[in-house]
This record gives C-alpha cells, sequence and structure tokens, in this order.
C-alpha cells in the first residue's frame, strides 16, 4: 500500500467519523422554528418533535411556585400556555412583556418548556427617547 | 465638541481612502515619496480616533445626555469604571472600538517597518486601510457614534441616561471586549503581510517570520477574550455555565481554532518549507472569521441568548466579506507557482504527519461549529423549514476532537521528523502510557464510569507525563554537562529554545483547562422553595437560608438572602446570593454566590420569591473542578510569555531555502 493511500484512508476515517456524529446527531438535537399558530395546526406526529417557539410573554402571566414557573406567550392574537419546571434559572431578562424565544415539546394542550431565552432587545439597542422613563415625553412633544 | 468628533471620524475616513490610493498608486508608478504619504495617512488615522474616542469618553464620563450613545448605554449614578466601558456597551461604540484598536495597530505597523519590507509595505498598508475605510463607513454612515438627541431643530438633553446593561456591569466585562478584539483585529496584521508578499511575489517565508510574534500574541488575546467570556458567563448569568455553544460564542471560537491551526502549521513552512499554500489560507480564513465574527454578533442574523442588537448593517458586512474573500482567492491561485512544497509526507507516523492531524481536526471542529451556527439559515435555504441543533449537537463532536487533540498534544511533540521509529515510540511513550491504563483503570474502580470524563483524565495524565519526560531528559543532560542541578538545567534548556519549552507549558495549560471541563460530568444541581431557617441538602453540603435582607445602593436596589452552608455538621461557608434591580433600566439581575475550591464549587443563585407563599427559590449547583479551567489558563498565559522570550541559541533548520524565483512577467521584487 502506497503513502497516498496510506494517509488517504485515514483523513477518511477522521472525516467519516465526525460526519457520521454530526449525521446522527441532527436528527436527534434538530428542534423547529414554529411560531404560535403554526404549532396550532401541527400534526399529531409533528407535534411529539422539539419545536422552537418565539414570542412575547404576557404581562402579568408569570407565576412561580417550586420549582415550576408557569406563564403564557403571546404573538399577535395567539396565545400559548408554557410550563417550565427545570433547575436551568430563568434567564435575567425574562420578564413581562420581554420577547422570549422557548425550546420544548407540545403535550397536553400546554408546551413544556426545556429551556427559555429572552431578550429585551429594545432595552439594549434602545433608540433613545422611546422607551425609558420621562423621555418619552421629548418625542410626543416634537 | 460632538462636531469635532464626528468630523474627526469622517476626516479619518477620508484619509484612510488617500492611504489606500496613495500606497497602491506610489507602488505601482514606484513613487516613494507617495508611499511615504501613505504611511502618514494611517498615523493621521490613528491620531484622528483617538481623538474621537477621547470625545466620547469625555461625554460618557461627564454625562453628557445630548448625546444619544451617552443616553442610551450609561447614566449617572453608575461607577466611574463602568461609564468608561460603555466606550464598547453598544453597536457604534464596539465599532469605535474597533476602528481604534485598527488604527492603533497600523500605527504601530508602520513605526516598526519604516526601514523594513519597503516593497511589501504598500500593500499591507492598503490592507490595513481598507479594513479600516470599511469600518469606518460604518461608523459615519449607519452607526454614529456622534448622534445627537434632537427636538424638532434643537439639541436636548434627557435628565439621566439608560445605564450600561446590568449584565455587562461586572469586573471581567471591563476588559474581555477589548481583550476579545485586540485578538480579532490583530489577525489584520499577518493576514496583510500574507496578501503583502504575495502580492509582490516574495518567496513564502518572509511574511511569516514577520508576523510570528503578531499571530502568537493575537492568538493570546483571543484565548484570553475567549475565557474571559466563558469566566463572565459562569459568574453572572446565574446557571454556572461557562460555554453552552451560543452563536456568538461559536462565533469567537472559529477564528481561534483556525489560528491555533496556524500556529502549528506554520512549524511545518519554517523548518520544512511544506505547507505554504496552507498557510496563507489559515491566515486569510483566520482574518474573515474574526470580521464573520463581529458580522454575526453585530447582525442579529441568528438567535442568541446574548440580546445583541439586529440591526441592518449586516449587509455592509457581506459585501466586505465577498470582495475579500474573492479577491484573496484569486491572489492565491494567481501565485501557486511561488508556495511550491520543498518536501513531502513520507510517513503516517511522524512529526510531519502529527502537524497534519492537527490541522485536519482543528479545521474539522471549525467547520462543524460553523455548520452547526450556521444551521438555522442553510436548513431554511434548503428545505424553507428554519432548524437549529443545540449544544448537545456541538458537544457530540467537539468532545471526541477534543480527546484526538489532546493525544496528539501528547503524541505529536514527540514523534521523529520524517518517520518515527518503533523504538522510539516505546521509549517515548512506553511510561506514559503505562501511566494512563493504570490511572483510567483506578478510576474505573473507584466508581468512576462516565467514558469521556475517564478518557479525558487518562489523556491529561498521559500528556502531562510526556511534557514532564521532555524537560527531564533535557534538562538533567544539561545539568550533568553543566555540572548544576536539574531545575537550573531546566531553565538554561527552556531559554535555549524558548518557542519549544514555551509550547509545551501552553500545552500544558490546555491539559489542566481540559480537567477542569472533564469535571462538568459530575456537576450536580437542585432548585427548591424553602422557609427561611428551614435546611435542604445537595451532595454533602447541608443548606440554611437564614434570613432575607434588602437593601440599596446608589446604582440599584438588592434583596440577597444568607445561606449557611455545613458539611458533616461543620460550618463550611456562608453565601449571600442577591438580586438586583438597577434603578435606571428597571432590569432586574442576579448575582450568584460562589464558594470557589479547587475540588468543587459551591454555587448558589437566589432565584426569586415564589408567586404565592413568597418564599425564597434557591438554585443550588455543585460544579466540581472548574476553577482547574482558570488556572490552566494561567499556565498558558506563562507558556506564552516564554515563547515571547527570545531563545538564546539560534536554532538552524536543515532545509533547502529558496531564496528567491523569477515570475514568468516579472522581476522578483525585493
Amino acid at each position: 500500500m502506497n503513502r497516498t493511500m496510506k494517509f488517504g484512508m485515514v483523513i477518511t476515517l477522521v472525516v467519516g467519523t465526525l460526519a457520521w456524529l454530526a449525521i446522527g446527531g441532527t436528527t436527534e438535537s434538530a428542534s423547529y422554528f414554529k411560531t404560535i399558530p403554526e404549532v396550532e395546526k401541527l400534526s399529531q406526529a409533528d407535534k411529539v418533535k422539539k419545536l422552537r417557539v418565539g414570542g412575547i410573554v404576557e404581562p402579568g402571566s408569570i407565576t412561580r411556585n417550586g420549582n415550576t414557573v408557569n406563564f403564557v406567550l403571546k404573538e399577535g392574537e395567539w396565545k400559548m400556555k408554557i410550563t417550565y419546571a427545570s433547575n436551568e434559572p430563568l434567564p435575567d431578562t425574562f420578564k413581562d412583556g420581554s420577547e422570549a424565544l422557548i425550546d420544548g415539546r407540545m403535550g397536553d394542550g400546554v408546551f413544556h418548556a426545556t429551556k427559555i431565552a429572552a431578550k429585551c432587545a429594545s432595552k439594549y439597542e434602545a433608540k433613545p427617547g422611546q422607551n425609558y422613563k420621562g423621555t418619552a415625553s421629548y418625542e410626543k412633544k416634537s | 465638541m460632538e462636531n469635532i468628533g464626528a468630523l474627526a471620524i469622517m476626516l479619518a475616513f477620508c484619509l484612510a481612502i488617500y492611504s489606500v490610493v496613495a500606497s497602491l498608486v506610489g507602488a505601482w508608478k514606484k513613487k516613494p515619496f507617495l508611499i511615504a504619504s501613505g504611511e502618514r495617512a494611517v498615523i493621521a488615522v490613528f491620531g484622528l480616533i483617538v481623538i474621537a474616542t477621547g470625545i466620547l469618553i469625555y461625554a460618557l464620563v461627564n454625562s453628557d445626555f445630548r448625546y444619544a450613545y451617552v443616553a442610551a448605554h450609561s447614566n449617572r449614578d453608575m461607577p466611574f469604571y463602568y461609564k468608561i466601558s460603555s466606550w464598547w456597551g453598544g453597536q457604534e461604540g464596539s465599532l469605535l472600538l474597533w476602528n481604534f484598536l485598527l488604527a492603533a495597530y497600523g500605527f504601530v505597523v508602520v513605526l516598526q517597518n519604516k526601514k523594513k519590507h519597503r516593497a511589501m509595505m504598500p500593500y499591507v498598508v492598503a490592507t490595513l486601510m481598507s479594513t479600516q475605510v470599511f469600518f469606518l463607513i460604518l461608523n459615519v454612515f449607519p452607526a454614529s457614534p456622534f448622534q445627537m438627541l434632537a427636538q424638532g431643530k434643537n439639541i436636548v438633553e434627557v435628565q439621566d441616561g439608560n445605564g450600561l446593561n446590568p449584565l455587562l456591569q461586572y469586573w471581567t466585562m471591563l476588559i474581555h471586549p477589548p481583550v476579545l478584539y485586540l485578538g480579532y483585529v490583530g489577525f489584520v496584521v499577518p493576514f496583510a503581510f500574507a496578501l503583502g508578499s504575495l502580492i509582490t511575489r516574495q518567496p513564502g517565508d518572509q511574511w511569516i517570520f514577520t508576523t510570528r510574534r503578531w499571530a502568537l500574541v493575537t492568538w493570546f488575546f483571543q484565548s484570553t477574550g475567549i475565557l474571559l467570556g466563558a469566566g463572565w458567563s459562569y459568574a453572572v448569568l446565574g446557571w454556572g455555565g461557562y460555554w453552552v455553544w451560543d452563536p456568538v460564542e461559536n462565533v469567537s471560537f472559529l477564528p481561534w481554532l483556525t489560528s491555533t491551526a496556524y500556529l502549528h502549521s506554520v512549524m511545518m513552512q519554517e523548518k520544512k518549507g511544506m505547507m505554504k499554500v496552507w498557510n496563507i489560507v489559515l491566515v486569510a480564513a483566520t482574518f474573515f472569521l474574526c470580521i464573520f465574527g463581529t458580522f454575526m454578533t453585530r447582525s442579529g442574523i441568528v438567535a442568541s441568548v446574548h440580546a445583541f442588537a439586529s440591526s441592518n448593517i449586516g449587509t455592509y458586512f457581506l459585501v466586505f466579506l465577498t470582495i475579500g474573500i474573492a479577491f484573496t482567492i484569486y491572489m492565491i491561485l494567481g501565485r501557486l507557482d511561488y508556495l511550491k512544497s520543498e518536501s513531502e509526507l513520507e510517513s503516517v507516523v511522524s512529526r510531519e504527519s502529527s502537524f497534519l492531524f492537527n490541522n485536519l481536526i482543528l479545521l474539522a471542529s471549525c467547520f462543524a461549529t460553523l455548520w452547526g451556527t450556521l444551521f438555522p439559515v442553510i436548513s431554511e435555504a434548503v428545505t424553507g423549514e428554519k432548524v437549529s441543533v443545540d449544544a448537545p449537537w456541538f458537544n457530540r463532536i467537539n468532545i471526541p476532537i477534543g480527546l484526538f487533540l489532546l493525544f496528539l498534544t501528547g503524541v505529536g511533540p514527540l514523534l521523529a521528523w520524517r518517520r518515527a521509529s518503533t523504538e522510539g515510540l516505546r521509549r517515548n511513550f512506553q511510561w506514559p502510557f503505562v501511566g494512563m491504563v493504570v490511572l483510567m483503570g483506578g478510576l474505573f474502580a473507584a466508581g468512576i464510569h462516565h467514558i469521556y470524563a475517564l478518557m479525558t483524565f487518562g489523556l491529561c495524565l498521559f500528556v502531562t507525563m510526556t511534557i514532564a519526560q521532555e524537560f527531564w531528559k533535557g534538562a538533567s543532560a544539561i545539568a550533568k554537562k553543566e555540572a548544576t542541578n536539574v531545575l537550573s538545567g531546566m531553565i538554561e534548556l527552556t531559554h535555549r529554545n524558548t518557542r519549544r519549552y514555551g509550547g509545551y507549558l501552553v500545552h500544558m495549560g490546555i491539559v489542566v483547562m481540559f480537567i477542569g471541563f472533564a469535571g462538568a460530568a459530575f456537576n450536580k444541581d437542585s432548585t427548591v422553595e424553602v422557609e427561611q431557617g428551614k435546611s435542604f441538602q445537595l451532595g454533602r453540603y447541608d443548606l440554611k437560608v437564614t434570613s432575607v435582607n434588602n437593601g440599596q445602593t446608589d446604582n440599584y436596589v438588592w434583596q440577597n438572602a444568607v445561606i449557611e452552608a455545613s458539611v458533616n455538621g461543620q460550618p463550611y461557608a456562608t453565601l449571600h446570593p442577591e438580586r438586583r434591580i438597577y434603578s435606571q433600566s428597571q432590569q432586574p439581575v442576579g448575582a450568584v454566590a460562589i464558594h470557589r475550591r479547587l475540588n468543587e464549587d459551591l454555587y448558589i443563585n437566589f432565584a426569586a420569591l415564589s408567586s404565592e407563599a413568597q418564599k425564597p427559590i434557591i438554585q443550588v449547583y455543585i460544579f466540581p473542578l472548574v476553577t482547574w479551567i482558570w488556572i490552566g489558563f494561567w499556565v498558558l498565559t506563562m507558556g506564552t510569555l516564554v515563547c515571547l522570550i527570545p531563545s538564546k541559541v539560534k536554532m538552524t533548520y536543515a532545509r533547502t531555502e529558496v531564496v528567491g524565483m523569477a515570475g514568468k512577467h516579472e522581476k522578483v521584487a525585493k
């Protein structure tokens, strides 16, 4: 066996193993981006897939008891009940009205979240004069 | 003031364009005065950006809330140092930081090379300043830091600003962005020299010698930046994760992978004259991945838990990346004749091939990470359905890669060049291998059955033993010859070849970090809703919430829980996890309490008061061995410093020197 063959074999082995790991992992850990209305329309078979849903946390809907957190996620008219029971703490940005991205699965009409990411994007990159106290009035007057 | 700042940036923009044109025309028409004026323009650009930056910092420190940027990212009661760090707290400011660092690097390059590399310099300057032009476009047009708050035609001032994002009000965040940027921006210099040598048809080695230190220093900044980010995430975000394969983390990791590959494969070129094309590809890849990283964090193209802005500057980046990459590929293809390899691979088990595999595997990790990060974009383009992959997917691929790399770390440096002999293999690896097997057996018997953790610990010992063996062999030989003790022999040995032994120390740092990573296999956690005075248990700790207190500072109001931890009835530690609400942004933020020890960290987060019972909800974590990650970083730092000390003995390598090659159409430029 010549050198090129040997190198070729070792490289194929390494790359092949990694590709195999990558492809196998994709089916296992893929989650599908859906909107709330799309989730409602999903077929029974699709509902068991891992989903990722985005929306706004309805103000006043968050309740915490023990290690369970319940709240309502909304997108326009559409609403969805969400329950979260995990030891991973909620991000600090998760609060009334924040924009949240939620991973989990549907079950019994309630979405069981496994991971919640939230951002107050408007807060971080706020156009001044829009959303902090005492300044909004400037914009309105002008 | 603000007008001067805006004007300074605009002038810098014009001068940067001038510098590109003057350098290129000067090189083309062979006019030294034009080239010199192009270089002086670099200095002027730096001066102007310093002025602009100074004005912004002045406004931040003096809470001049007429500035939109200051109003959005600072407030009166913030401590002084956070006011300064607000410089990079938002989009406009962090792009200004990019510009500042890039201009500073340009300034240094011009000063360093007043007499050197005259043929190459115009192109180096042109490359640096083209990048500068691009980033200045961003600061001049879509993201100006000098926008004023206006009401009608009058500039207005708000009472108080929004404040720096509270999550960023933590000490590592004071230095993480500038350090990471130093690493990101820094790779523009090796890239500029590589491109310069391609354009001037220089044989491949000169740019490598010139930029070796640049590459090493910027690599070090990248490593430091990444680890500072990890440390911040661990101590601030409240779930104790230092790495979750978030897109923003991934894009900082990508250039680190290619630059690490480059630092290794560059040795192949220096010593054997091999991999010349490959090295240029790696330098270019690192540079473009740095730009890509900035693009990803700044454009919000992939949803990330680190809430950065989704803004309109993405298109600018895509245009710049496309032009830059296309031009680089065109240049490389046009110069392949000058980049021929001088020797070839002879055996699968040799130093050369261990470098090859090191590169292969680093690049595989880079590709996989990039693929996973962009998966939502790719899948949407192909199937129309947006699909993302999560942390387990990245771990699934990168853990085996990490282990293989760790293995190569032990094996590679000890393999002979060209072809390793069976005898040599036995001599070098016999005892480390025995050590590894014994340790893994022992740990297995002790009840550790986590396969990856076992392999990590085993390989860590293996690598440590090979490195110790190297030091020992060299040091005792010197000690014998010079009749001193082994310790001074070791110092002498390191001093003779700092790059080699410094490199071993860097490897050692990585090994120590891997010990810390492996600890994650044994994490424990628990969330409880607990009454004051009641205790609960996790692992060997008994934890009791003794009180909940409230208070206030200028910047925020806080509420903390006092938790007493005891082990076997003996008091162990008192922790004060806290929740804060920052007064200006009204954002609640947790401040976790961590009791750090070498064997494990006790990590407590005060999540909230429960909605009905108003009892504290406490999350407790035990993170074994995490501290070793940070210790590993200090070892890595030491190793890098050693590498930077010039070697006492000049190394010469037996290889054919290519002094120059005449092009088909042109004389050799020198």
